[in-house]
């Protein structure tokens, strides 16, 4: 038996993160800077961290319920309630989950299936993909434009929609393009999803990070908070990252399905991770604020030094990305980093690795330190006039 | 705005007025009219380096030292206070609610050197009535910045 043959098609036809290959270039460099990371460069603010070192001290190492402890699940509702003005029950609409990505698998697979289309807004995060092709569910690509700030149009979807499409997921502030959706961009988008039995999968990790004003949430829209699956988490904004916790928010028709896939393939959430995250959302706040300020200095930094290169880069308003457009180089996404590491030791993602449309950009994170940008872009600037020359 | 520049510079005070304007969104006329009013105002009093002396192989004691007066009519605590603070061994001088009055905190080139200026200089001053000497043995935190704590970036460097 040849074990490849036993193996699902649509797994093997699942491609993987295009993103590796770097991986093994930079782990033999010395003094090479990476803005290649898609996570936070502070620690989890050290009450957080001692709430969960308290928790295993009382050796609180036991299960929560499937759902999450009910106490993180009013906090979350608290959470909720307080920041984007959406009301869910904590008994029944709140699912604690391992990290953000836990909670796009479960809502996927409960809605998509094969014959489905998953509506993907490119560039996007790449697990989107993935884990739409392991429902066996066919992803539609929706190739989103720079000259929009990478804003979904109202035009691009009605083009998408079919009578197959059952979901489209929504992932604003965005990775890899730092771009948001404002409340004007989503009230076009609502009109087109209103009447339609189309569910919205909401990826909101990045909505603490939002650096032009307050967050929006289509499931603020009238009529849309029954059909969205609102996915938020403490990765981003807690910086907690390496605790995998997140949680979802969903109708309790849905909830009650979505319970079930946790529940059989997970069991519950990290216990330790969720006494921590109990205390980010009671205590959390201020060290929130903190990071935020921090991360805004340093987007104004890279955005800046982009421009001056030449590498025109468009305003990113949230998350902790730079997408700046590299064609004037007359280099491919591809090229351009593979030369950028071996030439600079400056490690950037290539747009294309988050879709074809990230083609001619690529994603740099502001997410290190402000020694590591400044210098990072002493070095871009010498990479691109010598390509240019 | 204010608020702002005071922030980063209270971190980084070599930072300079550019980079200032990039990180707030403004323009340089405009910082630098920011900080010079600041300055004139007293709200920036100076610039100042965090060393770590020890790591500079500087041999440095300092002594954190609890001072009990008498406070004088009129005056209260104001004038014994200026009279300490004049000395260029003291670093800090602080009125304290409490146990004791004044908190001093005096520098020196060795422990025997701080001794003697607390035996000799401020222990003889007429409203001092008693004072208690503690010899700082190992800094981890000051102002903020923690010591000998190494930073390194153990993230993986390509995360999906």
């Amino acid at each position: 038996m040849n074990i490849r043959d036993m193996i699902k098609p649509n797994i093997m036809a699942t491609p993987p993160s295009g993103i590796r290959k770097y991986f093994d270039m930079i782990n033999e460099m010395k003094d090479a800077i990476s803005l290649g990371i898609g996570e936070p460069d502070f620690e989890t603010p050290w009450t957080i961290r001692e709430e969960g070192i308290y928790s295993l001290e009382k050796g609180k190492t036991f299960y929560s319920s499937n759902a999450g402890f009910i106490e993180l699940r009013q906090e979350i509702a608290r959470y909720m309630a307080r920041k984007y003005n959406l009301d869910y029950n904590p008994a029944t609409e709140i699912l604690v989950t391992v990290g953000g990505s836990e909670a796009i698998d479960v809502a996927l697979r409960t809605f998509a299936g094969p014959g489905d289309e998953v509506i993907i807004p490119e560039p996007s995060f790449v697990a989107y993909r993935g884990c739409t092709m392991f429902c066996g569910a066919t992803p539609v690509p929706l190739e989103l434009k720079a000259e929009y700030d990478f804003r979904l149009q109202p035009e691009q979807l009605l083009a998408c929609i079919t009578d197959k499409t059952k979901v489209i997921i929504l992932a604003y502030p965005n990775n890899p393009t730092g771009a948001i959706m404002e409340y004007e961009d989503y009230a076009k988008i609502v009109e087109v999803l209103r009447d339609k039995d189309i569910i919205v999968i909401s990826d909101e990790l990045y909505a603490e990070l939002n650096y032009k004003g307050k967050h929006v949430s289509i499931a603020q829209f009238p009529g849309m908070k029954e059909k969205t699956i609102v996915i938020n988490g403490f990765s981003k904004a807690f910086a907690m990252t390496g605790w995998r916790i997140g949680f979802a928010c969903a109708h309790p028709d849905a909830m009650e399905q979505m319970k079930k896939i946790h529940q059989y393939a997970i069991m519950c959430s990290p216990t330790t991770a969720q006494f921590a995250a109990i205390e980010a959302l009671r205590n959390g706040e201020p060290e929130v604020r903190r990071m935020v300020e921090e991360y805004n200095r340093r987007r104004r930094v890279m955005v800046d030094g982009f421009n001056r290169i030449g590498l025109r880069c468009f305003e990113p308003y949230g998350a902790f990305y730079c997408f700046p457009d590299i064609r004037s180089t007359g280099l491919t996404s591809d090229e351009f980093c593979e030369r950028l590491l071996m030439e600079e030791k400056v490690l950037t993602v290539p747009g294309n690795a988050f879709g074809a449309s990230g083609e001619g950009f690529v994603r740099a994170t502001y997410a290190t330190s402000l020694e590591n940008i400044r210098e990072a872009l002493v070095r871009i600037a010498r990479f691109v006039e010598r390509v240019r020359s | 705005m204010q608020q702002e520049i005071l922030d980063i510079l209270q971190k980084n005070s070599r930072i300079s007025d550019e980079e200032l304007a990039v990180m707030l969104g403004t323009d340089v006329a405009t910082v630098k009219a920011a900080i010079k009013d600041m300055e004139e105002k007293g709200i920036i009093t100076g610039y100042k380096t965090l060393i770590d002396w020890e790591k500079a192989q500087e041999e440095i004691v300092v002594a954190y030292i609890e001072v009990r007066v008498t406070p004088q009519r009129g005056q209260g605590f104001d004038k014994v206070a200026e009279r300490i603070y004049q000395y260029p061994q003291v670093t800090a001088c602080c009125l304290m609610s409490g146990g004791f009055d004044l908190f001093v905190v005096v520098e020196g080139k060795t422990m025997k050197e701080v001794a003697l200026f607390v035996a000799e200089k401020l222990a003889t001053i007429d409203s001092v009535l008693s004072t208690s000497t503690h010899f700082v043995l190992k800094k981890y935190k000051e102002n903020g910045v923690i010591f000998n704590r190494p930073r390194k970036d153990e993230r993986e460097a390509v995360v999906l």
